[in-house]
């Protein structure tokens, strides 16, 4: 058992459209001996469309958000780019102005809570590489990834802007990220070296600017593939969705055949400590991904 | 030179981008080796590569103190103002392995002098300045507060370097949009409260495909930026601004961004399966069709989430405090 407890922030996607991600989050968890509660109370954090339409209102919700980590005295890990970055990114808001503090405080009254700005917000990769460790989880591995080149995609939120990624979200140079590729590594999978593993998958702009948004899924899956990618892993479960189920879209676009499977980061770690197939819920991808479970535990 | 002073050069092979439009077919990179100290910026490696190895290297350069915006040039993809960023800094980011660039290898003119010219193009359709009905031998001067001012957001601070509008991934594909610098200046004059044509601008940054409903939102412009203007927050505030001024219409985009407070005020979280319907509007859907039925197959979506009698969101604990906040928190409206 490691001493390591989270408040998890869920997120809705991890509820919904990909279940796989939150069981494997917990099979990560729990064969790592990290303790986890889930903030049953979150609300969805505005995946920056609501913060579109009223930023101020998504500033209280977020702040709610916190208060209830605040309450367990513990810092709240994310499973999703989009939800840390507005999480953070009113954290940092709020600790950064007293005025806007004060103002979202007088709302958080009305409801019984105060947002103090005592815990920490971090994705769960940083968890995992930094307060974990690498060193730890490669002694863990059961089932060495060696038979895959994996191609980190690191995903936008989780590495720019660089504000909000300080000593506590991993400190990382979104110009030349680097724990996804560790990671990787430490499960003795092959990273793939590729030019788009910081660039954007278009998956905010699905629906308004379709063509930007295949165009730029289109060009990192292609950029992956052309390096002998076997699978793409990523921390953010929006840049799956847009690079997993949307790959007929994507390869019409482009022009090419983009099939690959995407896995989330929190699957391909589950499957190198020997999770079970229903925890990895590889059968939740709309693209070929099953045989991956057979090709690493063969 | 002392000795301690001379082991802080380091000696490296800088590669750059070469090209002339007007000669050679296709770019090609070439090598210069030179011993860099630790106080060189990126700069002093252009004008050595051009005095010490190669006088017909063209680069712009003007101030040298990072305020004419003329040195913008990228290395290894990253935008760098050319007179303000440290060299050692870099090699070290990079491993000693670095490639200067032009801004966009697409328009490149002459090695790093690009045609900068849909940059200029988008900038002046902002209307990049302020528009009032003044007269033009006032009296007195027309005085900012320190609160307008701080309003601005350091937006003034925008130098036109392009360092944002090259390193904009939307930009790249959709030729139309207005990129983070000119959407940055339309924020500017916008917020600026002397300013006359704020329905007029916050119209031209609405339309769809041009306006700040193209951004992909991947925070590259924050990044990119040498004065930290940080342009996609200038876009969220004019996102905003366009309810505010009731210059948003009911479209794909602005219900989307709406949608999210109706699945909250329901349920918390956000309904997937209802925020494209909202958006989108049900003769909308049959785009999303294929996508829904491969979801659907592979147990992401289930056949009821459609139905509007059945409600198989989860829902936060405590939703009645959620509810609360919105009613009494929320300023906008579509």
């Amino acid at each position: 058992m490691s001493n390591l407890h989270y408040a998890l922030y869920t997120g809705c996607t991890a509820k919904q459209s990909t279940p796989e991600l939150l069981s494997s989050t917990l099979a990560v968890a729990e064969k790592l001996g990290i303790e986890i509660t889930i903030l049953e109370e979150a609300s969805c954090c505005g995946a920056s469309h609501l913060q579109d339409f009223d930023e101020f209102l998504a500033h209280v919700l977020n702040a709610r958000n916190i208060c209830y980590a605040e309450k367990l005295g513990l810092t709240m890990i994310t499973i999703c780019n989009t939800c840390q970055l507005n999480s953070a990114m009113t954290k940092h808001a709020l600790d950064t102005n007293p005025e806007l503090k004060a103002r979202v405080n007088e709302k958080l009254a009305e409801v019984g809570l105060e947002y103090k700005g005592s815990s920490e917000i971090k994705h769960f990769l940083y968890a995992l590489t930094e307060d974990y460790g690498l060193e730890a989880i490669k002694d863990k591995v059961t089932t060495p990834l060696s038979n895959f080149n994996i191609a980190p995609f690191y995903g936008c939120h989780n590495i720019r802007p660089g504000e909000l990624h300080h000593s506590s979200n991993g400190n990382e140079n979104s110009y030349v990220p680097k724990s996804l590729d560790k990671l990787i590594d430490a499960l003795e999978g092959h990273p793939v070296d590729y030019e788009s593993k910081n660039k954007c998958c278009g998956f905010h702009v699905e629906l308004q600017a379709t063509h930007t948004s295949e165009v730029l899924a289109g060009n990192a899956l292609v950029d992956a593939i052309d390096n002998n990618a076997d699978m793409v892993v990523t921390p953010c479960p929006l840049c799956h969705l847009k690079m997993d189920t949307y790959q007929d879209d994507v390869g019409k676009v482009i022009g090419r055949d983009v099939e690959i499977p995407v896995l989330h980061m929190p699957q391909m770690v589950a499957l190198a400590l020997g999770a079970t197939e229903e925890e990895i819920g590889l059968k939740f991808h709309v693209s070929k991904a099953k045989q991956i479970f057979a090709e690493a535990t063969a | 030179m002392s000795d301690t002073q001379k082991s802080d050069t380091r000696k490296v092979k800088i590669k750059a981008f070469r090209f002339n439009a007007e000669t050679d077919y296709l770019p090609y990179t070439k090598e210069y080796e030179m011993e860099v100290g630790k106080d060189e910026l990126v700069l002093d490696l252009m004008n050595r590569i051009k005095w010490e190895h190669d006088g017909s290297f063209s680069y712009r350069r003007s101030c040298r103190h990072g305020i004419c915006g003329a040195c913008g040039i990228k290395v290894n993809g990253k935008p760098v103002l050319a007179c303000k960023q440290n060299a050692i800094e870099l090699l070290d980011l990079f491993d000693n392995d670095i490639t200067l660039e032009p801004q966009s290898k697409k328009r490149a003119v002459k090695d790093m002098i690009i045609d900068k010219g849909d940059f200029w193009e988008k900038h002046a359709a902002v209307k990049p300045y302020i528009v009032a009905d003044i007269d033009p031998r006032p009296a007195k001067e027309s005085k900012q507060s320190i609160a307008e001012f701080n309003a601005l957001l350091d937006a003034d601070l925008c130098i036109q370097c392009g360092a944002c509008h090259y390193a904009c991934p939307a930009l790249e594909v959709n030729p139309d949009y207005l990129g983070p610098a000119a959407l940055a200046a339309a924020f500017r004059f916008t917020a600026d409260t002397r300013d006359e044509a704020t329905e007029e601008r916050l119209k031209i940054t609405f339309e769809t495909g041009a306006g700040v409903w193209d951004c992909v939102k991947c925070f590259e412009c924050a990044e990119a930026c040498p004065k930290e203007v940080n342009p996609i927050e200038k876009i969220g505030k004019l996102h905003n601004m366009q309810f505010e001024h009731k210059v948003a219409r009911s479209n794909v985009a602005t219900r989307h961004a709406e949608g999210f407070v109706r699945s909250i005020r329901k349920h918390g979280f956000l309904d997937e399966a209802d925020i494209v319907v909202y958006s989108e509007g049900y003769l909308g859907m049959h785009k999303h069709m294929k996508t829904a039925m491969k979801m659907l197959k592979a147990g992401k979506i289930h056949f009821t989430d459609a139905l509007p009698f059945v409600d198989n969101v989860p829902k936060s604990k405590n939703l009645e405090e959620i509810q609360k906040l919105i009613d009494i928190s929320m300023t906008n409206k579509l």
